[in-house]
């Protein structure tokens, strides 16, 4: 078909480059590269922690070091990556000021310029948008919009650093009760070194009025980013979470390392959506953040729900699994994702719904796209324990191939122990057919918006569990993520 | 308006569809094609709105005095080449509203003009909805996803109609409908003659033509137009069938 008469496909898509992919020249305290006992203790200090938390990094260090040696990371996951030398890694990189920015006005205005570009709303916009924001750069918590309002009604939403000297009764309790510093190698490796991160608590019967968004941008050159966030809502209550993250470029690999936990308590709704943007490496392959992050929800109480929603478009290498554990009874678990792997990137992500309490509930969508050489695993377990009387599960795997050199995998694992449980499985693989290009650039719909809105619809049902604003970035994400890779 | 000259189009060295096709439609006229299954029809309405599966080897296509042969079918529709598609893709999770809007925008804004305000396009498109007599519940739906056949023909008359194009292809939009849904596609069709306006129906039979009387008739077979005419042909073959052809 190379007659010149042929109509040619090529299309017109610019090749834009990672629009996020500004450095930001703000002073930085680095501690030395290397992982060691001093490192730690030096993290501790630096945070002004009492002595507890210092306990509690020294032993989850331990642990690491006895499961570096005896098994090492993971290997189970289908993904490819050259091996990390955790001694090359800066462990804590924070921008020089000489104290914590009390409002807005301390805050290094490079930084807020930073923020300005990734289109944060901090300041005036977060007022008008009603979105209390707390943004992580680098390691240390910048600055909490909306905190008086918050505390008014008895929110709590700082940052995690804050929480330990501010609130050491609640972490106390309720640190690594979702995953504990035993867990896996990465969240292990995070809970001995982490900077920072956002807390948040909704007392009993509240129902936090405005979404809490947390920014995290990595900055620092070889640094890794070990964030931790707790979120618990007591009784009846309420709270939407928002994160979203970016790095600038890097031709290194850049670690980030997070653990979340969410505890729900009775008749408490948590609803936690996240936008990962971080640097996915060039087109080539080269650099990228390597995203291996632990995430987990508690279902503790009678009628509690915790739902994840995730947009995930950026990183080299993403690896994560957002769970709920449905201990109360009639609790819901839900779980929406969009991945999308374009260029060389690697996905291996999905969910794991564990049934304890009797009558719970949980839905699972997947959507992975792939996209270039991109590959994309969804991996998801499904339990029902013997307790779990009347469990039901409903999951849905659907996967999109654009072109003819990515790949996408479904690796679901269901283990049922309780004859009363009901699970549905669905999954379906499609590619954007010639038929359905054709058909909206028959009226006149260009090639890249027909891609686009195909694979926009095609998602529909993730993003409609995003808040609106989020939807809308959700869409511009997946358009910048996929240039190049149509035509 | 139209312009077809010796126009060849294969798939394959092998498979050769069309051989050598003249046609010239003005502004204003109605030309119907009608022919056998597998004359190359359904083909012909292809190349004329640009899809990329079939290889035109010879001859050109030349739209209001350009030869569009080398545009993409979406430059193709922008300068107003409209298909009503024998079988509509199905695109799940977009409305057909805010495809419509999509395209009557793209169009627009390759003309230097603004976008539709929502306002605007929403009473131009349920006016156009209405006219069409397509259920609001439809519209609420998937674009195509699960709609019936007639369903599907009714949704593409409401996309030409909200278009308003220069050039009609219709391809066999008659084919699997009731007299009721028929009668809805001509009213669409009768609706948008002007003398600005042309139509190409593409037909395997006759009774399309009752209700929209084309001023020409052209028999296609094996890749070829055999014998033009006026309405007179179509009747014709509506008694004798394309026998005497092969």
């Amino acid at each position: 078909m190379d007659n010149s008469n042929t109509i040619s496909r090529k299309s017109k898509i610019s090749d834009k480059e990672y629009k996020w992919g500004f450095n930001t020249n703000v002073e930085t305290d680095l501690a030395p590269k290397g992982l060691n006992e001093d490192i730690i203790r030096l993290i501790s200090s630096k945070k002004n922690e009492p002595s507890w938390m210092l306990n509690w990094r020294l032993k989850s260090f331990l642990h690491w070091k006895e499961k570096s040696v005896l098994e090492g990371e993971p290997t189970w996951p289908k993904i490819k990556y050259p091996e990390i030398d955790y001694q090359d890694i800066y462990y804590y990189a924070a921008p020089v000021t000489d104290d914590k920015p009390k409002s807005l006005d301390d805050v290094d205005p490079e930084m807020l310029e930073a923020f300005d570009k990734l289109g944060v709303p901090l300041q005036e916009r977060a007022k008008l948008a009603g979105v209390a924001v707390d943004a992580v750069f680098d390691s240390v918590s910048v600055a909490t919009t909306y905190e008086k309002q918050l505390k008014e009604l008895g929110i709590i939403f700082c940052s995690f650093s804050e929480a330990v000297k501010n609130h050491p009764d609640l972490i106390k309790k309720y640190l690594g009760s979702v995953v504990p510093y035993s867990d896996n190698f990465f969240a292990t490796l995070n809970s001995a070194v982490f900077s920072d991160g956002s807390f948040v608590y909704v007392p009993p019967g509240v129902r936090c009025p405005i979404e809490l968004m947390t920014y995290f941008r990595i900055n620092t050159e070889g640094s890794g980013q070990f964030e931790r966030t707790l979120i618990i809502a007591d009784k009846d209550s309420y709270v939407s979470y928002l994160e979203g993250c970016t790095a600038p470029i890097r031709k290194t690999h850049q670690l980030h390392a997070a653990v979340v936990e969410l505890v729900a308590l009775e008749n408490a709704e948590i609803k936690y959506s996240t936008l990962q943007n971080w640097y996915p490496g060039t087109k080539e392959g080269v650099g990228g953040v390597y995203n291996f992050v632990t995430k987990r929800g508690k279902c503790l109480g009678k009628n509690s729900k915790i739902s994840w929603t995730q947009v995930e478009t950026g990183s080299a290498i993403t690896w994560k699994y957002p769970s709920v554990l449905l201990q109360g009874d009639n609790s819901i678990g839900e779980f929406y994702s969009v991945a999308l792997t374009n260029n060389h990137q690697q996905a291996d992500t999905g969910t794991k719904m564990i049934h304890i309490g009797k009558n719970t509930k949980s839905t699972i969508v997947a959507k992975g796209i792939s996209a270039g050489f991109g590959n994309n695993t969804y991996r998801g377990q499904v339990r029902v324990l013997p307790s779990a009387d009347n469990a039901t599960n409903f999951t849905q795997c659907d996967s999109l191939l654009i072109g003819d050199k990515c790949g996408a995998h479904t690796v679901p694992y269901i283990e049922v122990k309780n004859p009363t449980a009901r699970l549905e499985h669905e999954a379906s693989t499609s590619k954007v057919s010639d038929d359905q290009l054709f058909y909206l650039m028959q009226r006149g719909i260009s090639e890249e918006d027909a891609h686009h809105m195909i694979i926009t619809g095609w998602s529909k049902d993730v993003f409609k569990e995003l808040p609106f604003e989020f939807a809308m970035e959700a869409g511009q994400l997946l358009k910048v993520s996929l240039e190049g890779a149509v035509g | 308006m139209l312009k077809i000259n010796d126009l060849h189009v294969d798939i394959s060295d092998e498979e050769k569809i069309l051989k050598g096709i003249n046609l010239n439609i003005n502004s204003g006229e109605i030309h119907a094609i009608m022919g056998p299954n597998g004359s190359g029809k359904s083909t012909l309405a292809n190349v004329i709105a640009g899809r990329d599966t079939y290889n035109v080897s010879d001859g050109e296509i030349i739209f209001q005095n350009d030869d569009i042969s080398e545009l993409l079918p979406d430059e193709r529709a922008r300068k107003g080449i409209f298909m009503a598609f024998q079988y509509p893709a199905e695109i799940p999770g977009v409305r057909p509203w805010q495809f419509l809007k999509t395209a009557v925008d793209s169009k627009r804004i390759s003309e230097g003009q603004k976008e539709m305000s929502v306002r605007e396009f929403s009473s131009f498109f349920d006016q156009k909805a209405n006219e069409v007599g397509i259920n609001s519940n439809l519209l609420k739906r998937s674009l195509n996803e699960g709609f019936s056949g007639g369903e599907k023909k009714r949704n593409e008359m409401l996309q030409m109609l909200v278009l308003e194009p220069k050039l009609c292809v219709m391809d066999e939009t008659d084919s699997g409908l009731d007299v009721d849904a028929l009668k809805i596609v001509a009213e669409a069709v009768n609706g948008l003659t002007s003398k600005e306006r042309s139509f190409l129906i593409v037909t395997h039979y006759q009774r399309l033509l009752d209700y929209i009387k084309p001023d020409f008739v052209h028999v296609l077979v094996n890749g070829k137009i055999v014998q033009s005419g006026n309405y007179e042909l179509a009747l014709e073959i509506e008694k004798s069938g394309y026998e005497n052809y092969l």
